[in-house]
């Protein structure tokens, strides 16, 4: 359904590389949001981004698909340059899906509308053909029965697994979630956090900015801790809560899981 | 010598009514025209534009209406062309119309909150299907109210294309006036008819406002 699936023998560090972000800067003015960022995501590969508030999480992935535009460095996106020409941005951007904290689905569409209008305008698709597509990706996230229902009709969980839908009916390579779950009521937490382990089991190559840190746990193969717009410490989940290196992680780590 | 005023002079000021109305009708589909543009233009990308259709709406809005249509009419009559009164009078409306509805607009599409853009931009849409698709629909919502209650200030504004020659109603009322010299008659008379055409209006505004104040979200 997805992008095929890497050979799980392949380990992720071995597939190639799907993002390079090589001496990032970002500026807001003269605020230093992102120093010297470095980061290579694999085709295949799950990365949760962790950190405290303000510590360049969003603005880090924002940059990818250039939401925001950054000053230094360089980011490659399955090949293509981010920044360097408008060709190479719809690309990265058609290429690229993104699920926002506050779901920022178009409430004058209903859930079908939303779902296809992107295939339509940016892939060129007929009607018949977005529409088979968008219940396929409704399907997928388990409500296909709410497709002619407006945005505003829908719960909270609902309405975010709508917008996975609705990137995912561009046949993405890569998704980027910037705190998918933190708008949610805790019991809609579970049927969002289940529909991105399908997506992370499936082989799609993802970039979660998230304090889920049991979906780390299970589906990262990297976490990365930020703090001050620097990448402070990254490793497999694994390692990375057992043995957290820098005294910053340690804190954080601290505040997170006993609350 | 003084005429009286009899029911043809009161069927005169009805019928100038219609001229009124057209001036109305022709400012508004115009100013609205312009004013898309201009509004579109307010919340480009681009620096330049927005600079451009600043100092177009500061212009047309921190000047007198008058001296706009004064500009219009004898601005043209000084460059060789001869326009008709209806003609500078529709110029100058349309113009000013433009700078106000493009400055309510501008505030229409700017209430659409940000993540309406980020979406539809980080799914690869461009910048007029994002306007036209996305932007636009939410913006009218919220825009009809207010330019309804525009559109009342608007059939009010064409009284001053009397003063250019131009004969709608309130220029009627002066010849009428002028002929029977009975003014608080004629001109209550006026005032009651602009108060026939607006207030209906106003109403169907308000109406707006309460069906569509509160964006769906
Ligand atoms: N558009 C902007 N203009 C100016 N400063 C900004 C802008 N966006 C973010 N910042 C600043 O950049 C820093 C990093 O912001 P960012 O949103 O990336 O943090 P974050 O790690 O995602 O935080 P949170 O967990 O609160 O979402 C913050 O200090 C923020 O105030
Ligand atoms: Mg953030």
């Amino acid at each position: 359904m997805l992008t095929p699936a890497p050979a799980d023998s392949t380990p992720a560090g071995e597939r190639p590389v799907m993002i390079r972000m090589a001496g990032v800067e970002k500026y807001y003015g003269t605020y230093h949001a992102l120093k010297a960022v470095n980061l290579d995501v694999h085709q295949g590969e799950r990365i949760v981004i962790c950190g405290p508030s303000g510590s360049g999480k969003s603005t880090l992935i924002r940059c990818i698909n250039a939401l925001e535009h950054h000053q230094g460095g360089e980011i490659v996106v399955d090949g293509t340059q981010v920044g360097k020409s408008s060709r190479g941005l719809d690309k990265v951007r058609a290429e690229v899906g993104m699920v926002f904290q506050s779901f920022n689905l178009f409430p004058h569409l209903t859930v079908l509308q939303n779902c296809t209008l992107a295939p339509r305008k940016v892939r060129g698709l007929a009607p018949k053909e977005a529409e088979a597509i968008a219940m396929k990706y409704l399907e997928r996230v388990r409500i296909p029965e709410q497709a002619n229902k407006y945005p505003g009709q829908l719960s909270g969980g609902q309405q975010q697994r709508v917008a996975i839908a609705r990137a995912l009916c561009m046949a993405p390579k890569v998704m980027l979630f910037d705190e998918p779950t933190s708008a949610l009521d805790p019991e809609m937490v579970k049927e969002v956090l289940d529909t991105m382990i399908s997506l992370a089991h499936d082989g799609m190559t993802m970039i979660c900015v998230t304090h889920e840190m049991g979906f780390a746990r299970q589906v990262a193969d990297r976490v990365i801790f930020m703090d001050k717009g620097e990448i402070v410490e990254e490793g497999p989940p694994a390692t990375f809560f057992a043995n957290p290196k820098s005294e910053r992680t340690r804190t954080f780590l601290g505040q997170i899981l006993h609350h | 010598m003084i005429r009286q005023f009899t029911s043809a002079e009161f069927f005169f000021l009805v019928s100038a009514v219609r001229w009124t109305l057209l001036l109305s009708a022709i400012a508004f589909v115009g100013g609205a025209t312009l004013g898309l543009v201009v509004a579109l233009a307010r919340t480009s990308p681009w620096q330049w534009l927005r600079a451009t259709a600043g100092a177009y709406i500061l212009v047309f809005q921190g000047t007198p209406l008058l001296m706009q249509l004064f500009l219009v009419f004898f601005g043209a009559t000084m460059v060789g062309a001869s326009v008709d009164p209806l003609a500078a009078a529709a110029i100058g409306l349309t113009l000013n119309a433009a700078a106000f509805l493009g400055e309510i607009w501008r505030g229409c599409i700017q209430a659409i909150p940000k993540g309406q853009w980020e979406a539809s931009t980080a799914l690869g849409l461009h910048y007029v299907t994002r306007m036209r698709e996305i932007i636009l629909p939410q913006a009218a919502k919220i825009a009809v109210a207010p330019t309804v209650g525009f559109l009342v200030l608007l059939v009010k504004s064409t009284s001053l294309a009397s003063i250019i020659g131009f004969v709608e109603l309130t220029r009627a009322g002066q010849i009428v006036n002028n002929a029977t010299f009975r003014p608080f008659l004629v001109f209550g008379i006026v005032a009651a008819i602009y108060f026939a055409l607006c207030w209906p209006l106003s109403l169907y505004a308000r109406h707006l406002e309460k069906r569509f104040g509160t964006v769906s979200r």
